[in-house]
């Protein structure tokens, strides 16, 4: 009697002189149900490919990150980064939790507006604000930081008009002592033209000084270099201070904390990415430290995205078919691509079966079903023996993966969240063509079948042919 | 004894070591493998000299859930002659 499952036959070459140099494979366990709801019965509901979000997730993630910072630094306020995931029930969570809105362009402070966010709770920070952007930005009171000088011209200009005075704040460049340095946003600090902003809009008569903000990195696996950037932007605040006699508002880090995601040039696995306490003891320690001279605490904005959210999305997909590569190598074309999984590029995601197998596995490639070679998701995993249909749960791809998304050869997928009872909820349903040919406008002269003079001369044999 | 109606020689296969584990020894290259229950049984199908067609039936007798076996087979061939465990020999 036939008791062992069946697996199509297979056999891989062992290849001793290379074997793993940290001593293990990864996880190889099966991935079958996201908070207790079943892989394949979400994609029979909402089909496949389909984002899938854990509430449950989330709101823990955020609570352990508020904890570890009021518990440090009570004076802080948490910012949830749009750009990193600007769905209306991400940022409803996000906001409900307790996180002001940090929004990088005009799109994405409509976003937070429409959402009931008043100005005074969004951040607006971005390298390319707009007049329009700007004029409605300080009539609602936003928390501005300026990137550059044109920008901080431009706001006395729109103070000048109005008669307000708007507090703008300013980005800083900052040398955190990592690799690469950002230098891109804002000012620099050790060239001093960080300075020469705060004192325009110190003494320019205009504006009144906000805050001061800085973005290190992305990614970023040292928090010491959040505590060397947080001891800069605090003297720099005692600085100013004294030279001035006006003291910045708050100060602003946290973007690019690390989530538990392998970059691909990484060595260890992403699970020993620093934990979010980590970054909170780097950060207010030199806060903390910094302020010990004048007694007084800057409030601390966090503006940090990734870390909160990543592992709380899973993208699940289909196997559509299996395939030996001219060397032998095994590969399966799923249906979700790099149009969904932007991160694919920098990230080695983890690729896990729904149902469990046995033992045996075999490193495969894993490809999209676009017609495009760069469409691999990975070039190697270890997976078991699979068939057209199975399911398969690509994870941690909460952060930059939904915003960077997008309609290439194919339309975009379903996204739910499965809510703290365990339901799920359809948060943005899947794509039909018309959200893709609605903006588009075909001239009456090219549409098949004109008879406009127009009309191309192959065209008109195609209708008389 | 010679077996030109198989798409393979198993007397190329026969100094290969099977564990019953799936670890597999090529005494001739100094190469081991590692095949699955599957590919275990069906390599040591062909050792024995059986058809694609009798080592399809015979998964299907030791396991449940198969479903296009001789496909399988085949590619199990293809993929031993990528390794170079048996040769490409024209099907009769």
């Amino acid at each position: 009697m036939a008791d062992r499952i069946y697996e199509r036959p297979a056999i891989v070459r062992n290849t001793f002189g290379a074997m793993n140099k940290v001593g293990r494979r990864g996880d190889l366990s099966n991935h079958a149900e996201i908070d207790g709801v079943s892989i394949d019965a979400l994609c029979k509901e909402f089909g496949s490919p389909l984002f899938v979000f854990s509430e449950r997730r989330l709101r823990a993630r955020v609570r352990e990150a508020r904890e570890a910072f009021a518990r440090r630094y009570p004076s802080t306020t948490m910012c949830w980064s749009y750009k990193t995931n600007y769905l209306d029930a991400i940022c409803a969570v996000m906001h409900q939790e307790g996180s002001i809105a940090e929004v990088v362009s005009g799109m994405e402070y409509d976003k937070a507006r429409r959402l009931g966010m008043p100005g005074d709770k969004i951040v607006f920070n971005g390298p390319a604000k707009t007049e329009t952007e700007l004029r409605r930005a300080v009539a609602e009171r936003a928390i501005i930081h300026a990137d550059h000088l044109e920008e901080i011209y431009l706001l006395e200009k729109i103070a000048a008009e109005t008669g307000a005075t708007p507090t703008v704040g300013v980005r800083v460049s900052l040398d955190a002592g990592i690799y690469p340095r950002w230098d891109r946003f804002g000012l620099g600090l050790e060239n001093g033209q960080a300075m020469q902003a705060v004192k325009r809009i110190a003494r320019g008569g205009k504006l009144a000084l906000g805050g001061l903000h800085t973005h290190i990195g992305t990614f970023v696996l040292e928090p010491a270099a959040y505590g060397r950037a947080a001891a800069k932007l605090a003297d720099f605040a005692t600085e100013i201070e004294k030279s001035m006699g006006v003291r910045p508002t708050h100060v602003d880090l946290g973007g690019g904390f690390a989530s538990t995601n392998t970059l691909a040039t990484q060595y260890h696995a992403g699970a020993i990415a620093p934990g979010i306490g980590d970054y909170a003891e780097a950060i207010t320690s030199a806060l903390i430290a910094g302020a010990s001279g004048t007694g007084t605490l800057p409030r601390l904005f966090i503006e940090t995205g990734r870390a909160l959210i990543d592992e709380a999305g899973t993208l699940l997909t289909s196997v559509v078919a299996t395939k030996r590569l001219s060397t032998g190598k095994r590969a399966i074309v799923i249906d979700a691509g790099v149009n969904l999984l932007f991160t694919a590029w920098w990230y080695r995601l983890n690729i896990a079966p729904a149902r469990s197998a046995e033992a045996f596995v075999e490193d495969t490639a894993v490809y999209g079903p676009l017609c495009m070679n760069i469409d691999c998701i990975r070039e190697s995993v270890p997976l078991p023996d699979l068939r057209p249909g199975e399911r398969l749960a690509i994870h941690p791809v909460g952060a930059y993966t939904v915003t960077q998304s997008m309609q290439f050869i194919n339309l975009r997928p379903a996204v739910v969240m499965i809510n703290e009872q365990g339901t799920p909820e359809l948060i943005r349903r899947a794509e039909v063509l018309e959200d893709l040919t609605g903006p588009e406008v075909l001239p009456e002269r090219l549409k098949l079948g004109a008879t406009t003079s127009g009309a191309t001369p192959a065209l008109k044999i195609a209708r008389e042919g | 004894m010679p077996t030109p109606d198989l798409p393979y020689d198993p007397a190329e296969l026969r100094t290969l070591a099977l564990s019953d584990t799936g670890f597999i020894f090529d005494p001739r290259t100094g190469h081991s493998y590692s095949a699955n229950a599957t590919g275990l049984a069906t390599l040591a199908a062909m050792k024995d000299g059986l058809d694609p067609a009798a080592i399809a039936t015979k998964l299907r007798a030791e396991f449940k859930g198969g479903a296009a076996v001789e496909d399988d087979v085949a590619g199990f061939v293809d993929l031993l002659r990528e390794l170079g465990l048996v040769r490409a020999r024209s099907a009769p």
